[in-house]
């Protein structure tokens, strides 16, 4: 039974990582349609910047983070402004291809950099603070922390876009981009700052991922692939969906790894495509898509 | 000075031609109307003004000022608004979202905002929570006109504001329109609706295949004149 | 009155003058690669092995991307299941390699088919990433055989690989060891398979199929009204898709004789270069994916060397050439001088007779 309460509480708390990997992959689509086959990437990329800061430069965390993503943000805005925005249109080819290439770029240009060593952020004994709740069920600090952050990421996203001028312009920019114009809304500066949004939570997902788990050059598309199943999984166009599906996600991995750790990573596939197959839109889908 | 004049404006779609040389103008505060068959270049002309459609620059003059080519968001914030042709909500917007909007992008001085627009349109504040496409079509219309009025634009282009309603419907849409003029506010309108367009405009100009074939006040034009530049016989 | 004039005749043509040509070629060409096992060495050899299985995973793709319009990042799930296949039916069934390599394709494109019932769910690019999700499945799954290696994979046992009916063969036929006759036996059913590809696929584009394909690219709702069934169509050309990758990747690991989930599966090898060849040859042509192997063999012997810089070229090309001639090179080039090897657009020519000629 405690078992059981511990393998839940863990998978819940994994989900709350999926879902900061999936908030920016659920923010870029719902504004412009687009789908960063570069996003896990993106996240370790953030992940080699912190480390950079933080072992070469001995700052804290905290600095680091509020150093990279700030830095991130304006990646991903250029990269928005002067790549992507040029493709943007009908036809989904060229998006998937550029940022397969940008893909396959940035894993290689980290490994020319930083080699395939695997790597960890420096946190201090933090990744291994935990909270005891009762005999065998403890929370881990670092764990909560990202459930906490996920969370804060998507209300503070939602409020971005329910309750500004701003979100109102993304909306409207996902919705009809050339009536948007006619708003005085430009929807390539606004795809930008999307884009540049969307790497600033990445850097927030690096961090916590960077604690909790060993990273290298490598491990970005698999991130990808968790980020996509939990947006799939939770709904196309709800950011609390996504949450969910993240959560979900998470409980799934963990409860497979429960049975038999070699099948964690298998139990997420399976759950994905069982969710495919009895809702094709997910479990929380918006309304309107 | 004008505040809005094209010359030999011409327009077109990839190869195909849509607008050979088209002469318009306006005064400040007047309103005209465009009118002709479909596929004449009414909306194509309005789409070259509001920056959808590239232009030469000089082809297209707003107080004196060239913009022609210019993009449209920033044709916008020069104070021209477009009531585009099927309304054109954003679905995923309520009713004021779709009207805050329209004033978010421009810091107009004027006296519309949202108390004012629900005033002229009652009917939208009742249903200001609801997601912008739902409304029947003649709510969504008076919609759009309030959402381009909330930039208090000096030129309002209105895109067959009458297209797909009632005629009672579209009665109560044009019954707003002198309340619109009031404020000195210029206005074009793309009209199919031949008698409604004369009979709100003080100046009258008909397309046919994208050229300008008649042009004057509505009173001093025969029907025959009208139906001959209409139809081209 | 004007009397009214004949009305004009005409007739649809698809060939052109250039094609005839490059047809006389293409047959020189595959005579020459047939022949070169006697005319250069064993490295050579398994670099045009390794350009001629491109070259048909390449034509795959585009039949499902350029004309269906399925954007798959996953057919590596396919390769690795057909090479999966073969080692099974090799070392298990006690089947010949050639005939295994066949049935290793067939039920590549069996199991396309309820996979395609899962990935059609999705749209554009959510697809192409479910895709990929299914590949990373196949490659766990794979990993949980230990029959077939499980995670470290296995090697063919030399009774296949040397004692096979085939390779024997082929080595008293030609007084080789088995090695090098096992060699030469792939790489002769790679020169089958990659010609097979391209007639398969041209044969295809210009068939009612053909036309039907490019219709769905073009207008898939639009499709339907005129009675081409687009979910069958796709599924159809998902299913031959399946069919050729699981096709290469079993001749593939024959060839190597070795298999692993990570190298069976690799988005790498079997993705990321079908991609690149495809971006940089041009989509929707028979001619640019060869040209785009050609390229990408090039690049791989020239810039080996460099390790990970390699790559960051490749990925910096791909998207340069995506930026500025979204075509590819070969589909800019033919574009701009009308150049077709292998036509497959019908040109509607109208004679005499009517006033439209």
């Amino acid at each position: 039974m405690i078992v059981a309460l511990d393998t839940i509480l863990q998978g819940v708390l994994l989900g709350g990582l999926y879902a900061l990997f999936a908030a920016g992959l659920s923010l870029i689509f719902g504004v412009m349609r687009l789908v960063n086959l570069a996003h896990g990437d993106v996240i370790v990329v953030a992940a080699f910047a912190l480390l950079t800061l933080t072992q070469r430069l001995g700052l804290g965390l905290a600095p680091a983070l509020l150093l990279t993503a700030p830095g991130m943000f304006v990646l991903g805005y250029a990269l928005q402004y002067l790549l992507l925005n040029r493709v943007i249109g009908k036809d989904i080819l060229p998006p998937l291809l550029i940022t397969f290439g940008l893909s396959i770029f940035a894993q290689n240009g980290l490994l020319e950099l930083f080699s395939a060593d695997s790597r960890r952020l420096p946190a201090n004994g933090l990744e291994n603070a935990s909270l005891a709740l009762a005999p065998g069920l403890a929370i881990g600090i670092v764990p909560l922390m990202t459930l906490a952050a996920a969370i804060a990421v998507i209300v503070a996203l939602n409020q971005l876009f329910y309750r500004t001028a701003m979100g109102r312009a993304f909306r409207a920019v996902s919705d009809d981009p050339t009536t948007a114009q006619l708003m005085g809304i430009d929807p390539k500066r606004l795809f930008a700052i999307a884009m540049g949004i969307a790497f600033a939570v990445a850097a927030i997902a690096a961090l916590f991922l960077g604690i909790r788990s060993n990273f290298d050059p490598s491990i970005g598309p698999a991130r990808l692939i968790f980020a996509f199943e939990a947006v799939i999984i939770g709904g196309l166009g709800s950011l609390w969906g996504t949450l969910a599906g993240g959560v979900l996600l998470g409980l799934a991995q963990t409860i497979g790894a429960e049975i038999n750790p070699e099948w964690q990573i298998l139990a997420g596939h399976v759950a994905f495509l069982f969710v495919l197959l009895a809702r094709p839109r997910g479990l929380f889908p918006r309304a309107v898509d | 000075m004008s505040l809005l004049a094209t010359h030999a404006l011409t327009a077109f779609y990839g190869d195909f031609q849509a607008l050979y040389g088209v002469d318009i103008d306006l005064e400040p505060g007047e309103t005209v109307a465009i009118i002709g068959a479909n596929g004449a270049g009414k909306s194509t002309l309005l789409r070259a003004l509001v920056g959808l459609l590239s232009a030469e620059p000089d082809a297209v003059t707003f107080d004196g000022r060239p913009i022609g080519g210019l993009a449209a968001a920033q044709v916008m914030r020069l104070g021209i608004a477009m009531v585009p042709e099927g309304r054109r909500m954003f679905p995923s917007l309520t009713v004021e979202e779709n009207l805050r909007i329209g004033g978010d992008h421009r810091k107009g001085d004027g006296r519309w905002n949202l108390a004012t627009v629900y005033e002229l349109f009652p009917a939208l504040r009742e249903r200001r929570r609801q997601p912008g496409a739902v409304l029947s079509g003649g709510q969504q219309q008076m919609a759009a006109i309030g959402r381009a009025l909330m930039s208090n634009p000096r030129l309002l282009l209105c895109d067959e504001i009458s297209l797909g309603l009632a005629p009672i419907v579209i009665n109560d849409i044009y019954a707003a329109l002198p309340n619109i003029r009031q404020g000195g506010v210029g206005i074009v309108i793309v009209e199919q609706d031949i008698a409604r367009a004369l009979s709100v405009s003080s100046r009258v100009y008909c397309l046919q295949e994208g050229r300008v074939t008649l042009r004057g006040r509505p009173s001093e034009l025969t029907r025959e004149a009208i139906q001959e530049a209409y139809f081209g016989h | 009155m004007s009397a009214i004039a004949a009305p004009p005749r005409f007739r649809v043509e698809i060939g052109t003058r250039l094609s005839l040509v490059a047809a006389l070629l293409a047959a020189l060409v595959l005579a020459t690669l047939f022949a070169a096992p006697f005319l250069v060495g064993r490295g050579v050899l398994k670099d045009l092995f390794f350009v001629l299985t491109l070259v048909a995973l390449a034509q795959y793709w585009n039949l499902l991307a350029g004309y269906a319009g399925i954007i798959s990042i996953g057919q590596q799930a396919y390769v690795g299941f057909g090479g999966y296949m073969m080692f099974a039916l090799t070392a298990f069934a006690g089947l010949d390699p050639a005939p295994a390599i066949v049935l290793a394709g067939a039920l590549g494109a069996l199991i396309a088919i309820p996979t395609a019932r899962l990935v059609f769910r999705l749209e554009g690019a959510y697809l192409a990433v479910g895709t990929w999700v299914v590949a990373e499945g196949f490659r766990l799954v794979f990993a949980q055989i230990k029959s077939l290696g499980g995670g470290t994979g296995a090697s063919l046992p030399t009774a296949v690989t040397n004692d096979a009916w085939s390779v024997r063969l082929l080595a008293d036929l030609l007084g080789l060891r088995a090695a090098v006759a096992r060699d030469r036996l792939a790489y002769w059913l790679a020169v089958v398979v990659a010609a097979g590809t391209i007639a398969l696929v041209y044969r295809v584009l210009r068939s009612r199929q053909g036309l039907a394909l490019a219709a769905i690219r073009d207008n898939g709702s639009a499709a339907g009204s005129i009675g081409i069934d687009e979910a069958r169509t796709k599924l159809w050309v998902y299913v031959v898709a399946g069919f050729g990758a699981s096709l290469v990747g079993a001749l593939t690991f024959f060839q190597t004789a070795r298999i692993s989930p990570d190298a069976a599966f690799s988005v790498t090898d079997f993705t990321a270069y079908v991609l690149f060849v495809v971006v940089i040859g041009g989509i929707g042509t028979i001619e640019g994916p060869i040209l785009g192997s050609l390229v990408l063999y090039f690049m791989r012997d020239w810039l080996a060397d460099f390790g990970p810089f390699y790559l960051m070229g490749l990925g910096a090309l791909a998207i340069a050439v995506m930026l500025f001639f979204p075509r590819g090179l070969w589909g800019s080039f033919a574009e701009k001088f009308d150049i077709h090897l292998f036509p497959i657009r019908r040109r509607l020519i109208v004679r005499d007779g009517g006033p439209a000629s």
